[in-house]
């Protein structure tokens, strides 16, 4: 095995690990935290791949801006120092969360391995295949759809979060008068 | 051009020093961004004293220069607290995770072209990466975890409250500043340091892009949470806000934090919009000024410009409201830099693919923006006559116990004025004294 596939198989490790603990840790914070490990370390494994452009993308957005607001969220709501035991799911609860979470991961890897188990990078040439004008013009020529779909998602799902935020909108004014403003 | 530079992880002409020098180069941006951050204390100090009035520190060291140094022992020497309630792992962690991304970001900061160093021609750069400048983006928003976690894990309400403002405001200005990069990142066709400083051989994007250029400047103020921007540690609401439970070294690491952060953005703005290490005009005619070591001087000195200004306007501007800040931010500093951002890309685009040449695009682009401006302001009479039209007729009386509590007097409001029995009396109360008044 050459250094890159050792480190890749080390982040992988550490990927699934902190994975793991995302769900298993029943401090409420530190579960964020394990997550932020763990997308740092997909990122370190977009770099060993030689995609820089979506390695830092990937810690920019997921680790910088993503689970930050997590935290704020949770911060502005509750998050408690220390075990939060309250939260812990029953055992039938436990094993449907388990049985979907594992048939999720077969799918995925199943998918994965039928569509590029045969497909080999060269990491020692010619690397502007992770380049950030490969994927600009893969983004904004073959997946442009997808791509657009999947941004009016997001802006729905963003004026969703404004209407369920407002009370204020929607309310007749009798009735918006008694509530807070 | 771009194509030799995307066909490499690395950009052309790095990744080629022998390890002593990759390892003495950083060890000089370490060096140099400790030395900065003493001096920078001391500077402040001393240029807000003579914005007061005041001498400063003067005492250690030659005109005080030792002070800051002395400062550092000092908080050295201290006792560290950790308070009962923390929670101790990430309370520790914090600081760390708050200083480490500081010092990592400048790597990537062009302090100089290719200069001999023991006969090893290398650049004046630890490395360059094709995407450099969204690396320092990434590295700046790993640091944001410092602070935010600084805040919950002390375990108490005056630093998680000043954690969440620091992070909402890291967050909401780190938009904008990204959206700047993006008019620099189309005009040098390239995210690398080195190359954006190569493109700015003839005009510095801070003339070309002038725009992009104030809105950097404003929200790298915000991003490093100094005054007027400095709410997350507003001592009249906060105490001292994330960090307020900390104390000696920890509290040190996170004051390191801050100025090199300081430091960094403003090499950034140097290296994106002043032309990074190029000589500025008059110097350039003389041949000699961008080769050898002396670009490293003008680097320099835009450099310690930048953090003047910095420093400036601590001095002279009052902190803002953290409403009127995050407005400002949302409403004001990203959609003009949105706008401005479709106005380049316009521009560009009718560059590239059609040839139109740049004055055309100024002068038709100026025009237009000169009728959107003139309409505005037609709009704006128009409304403002009909609003006092308005205005005149809903004159609303003024209750002074509005909801059973004393208030103030509202905006269309109309204040009574004052009973003639009121002040009289207060004049000649006989109970108060002439020092009362």
């Amino acid at each position: 095995m050459s250094v890159v596939e050792v480190l890749f198989v080390l982040l992988g490790i550490v990927a699934v690990g902190s994975a793991l603990l995302v769900v298993t840790t029943n401090q409420l914070v530190h579960a964020a935290l394990w997550l932020v490990v763990c997308l740092g370390s997909v990122a370190g494994c977009y770099l060993l791949l030689s995609a820089e452009f979506v390695a830092w993308v990937q810690v920019l957005i997921y680790v910088g801006a993503v689970v930050v607001l997590l935290l704020f969220g949770l911060m502005l709501t509750r998050a408690p120092i220390g075990a939060s035991t309250d939260l812990d799911a029953g055992l039938g609860q436990r094993a449907v969360a388990a049985l979907t979470a594992g048939g999720l991961a077969g799918i995925v890897i199943t998918a994965l391995v039928d569509a590029f188990s045969g497909e080999r990078i060269d990491l020692g040439g010619d690397v502007s295949t992770g380049s950030s004008a490969s994927a600009g013009s893969a983004l904004f020529r073959g997946w442009v759809l997808p791509f657009e779909v999947l941004s009016l998602l997001l802006l729905a799902a963003l004026v969703g979060a404004i209407v369920l935020s407002r009370r204020d909108v929607g309310v007749e004014p009798e009735a918006a008068d008694g509530g807070p403003t | 051009m771009t194509a030799t530079v995307w066909a490499s992880p690395l950009v052309k002409g790095f990744g080629a020093d022998p390890w002593w020098l990759v390892l003495g180069k950083a060890l000089f941006i370490f060096v140099f961004l400790v030395v900065m951050t003493l001096f920078t204390i001391w500077w402040e100090r001393r240029v807000v004293a003579r914005m007061q009035n005041r001498i400063g520190p003067n005492r250690v060291g030659p005109a005080g220069l030792l002070q800051s140094l002395a400062d550092g022992i000092k908080l050295a020497l201290k006792e560290d607290i950790i308070p009962k309630a923390a929670d101790k792992v990430v309370f520790v962690l914090a600081p760390i995770i708050s200083t480490i991304p500081a010092f990592m970001a400048f790597a990537v900061v062009p302090l100089g072209p290719r200069v001999s160093i023991a006969g090893h021609p290398t650049n004046l750069q630890v490395t360059d990466l094709p995407v450099a400048v969204l690396y320092i983006l990434a590295v700046a928003s790993v640091g944001i975890y410092g602070i935010v976690l600084a805040g919950w894990s002390s375990g108490s309400t005056y630093p998680l409250l000043g954690g969440l403002r620091s992070t909402a405001q890291l967050i909401s200005y780190e938009v904008a500043m990204g959206l700047s990069f993006v008019g620099v990142f189309l005009y040098a066709g390239s995210m690398s340091t080195s190359q954006i400083v190569a493109g700015q051989a003839n005009l510095w994007y801070c003339l070309l892009l002038a725009p992009s250029f104030v809105i950097y400047t404003i929200s790298m103020v915000g991003e490093t949470n100094r005054a007027p921007f400095d709410l997350p540690e507003a001592e009249g609401e906060l105490v001292g806000g994330f960090h307020t439970e900390y104390s000696s070294l920890k509290f040190a690491l996170f004051f390191l934090a801050e100025y090199v952060n300081m430091v960094t953005v403003s090499a950034l703005a140097t290296t994106l919009f002043l032309g990074g290490w190029r000589a500025p005009w008059p110097i350039s005619l003389w041949s000699g000024a961008n080769h050898d070591w002396w670009p490293m001087l003008w680097f320099l000195v835009k450099l310690m410009l930048f953090i003047f200004v910095f420093i400036w306007l601590r001095g002279t501007l009052p902190r803002l409201r953290y409403d009127q800040f995050m407005r400002f931010g949302w409403k004001v500093l990203i959609p003009v830099a949105l706008g401005w951002l479709l106005l380049v890309a316009t521009a560009r685009a009718l560059n590239n693919e059609y040839s139109v040449n740049r004055r055309d695009i100024l002068i038709w682009g100026g025009g237009a923006v000169l009728v959107v401006l003139l309409l505005s302001f037609v709009w704006d009479a128009v409304a403002s006559r009909r609003a006092a039209n308005d205005a005149d007729d809903a004159e609303a009386e003024f209750d002074p116990m509005a909801g059973g509590h004393p208030v103030p007097p509202l905006p269309g409001q109309n204040v009574p004025a004052l009973v003639g029995g009121m002040t009289t009396d207060h004049v000649h109360d006989p109970s108060r004294t002439e020092d009362d008044q």
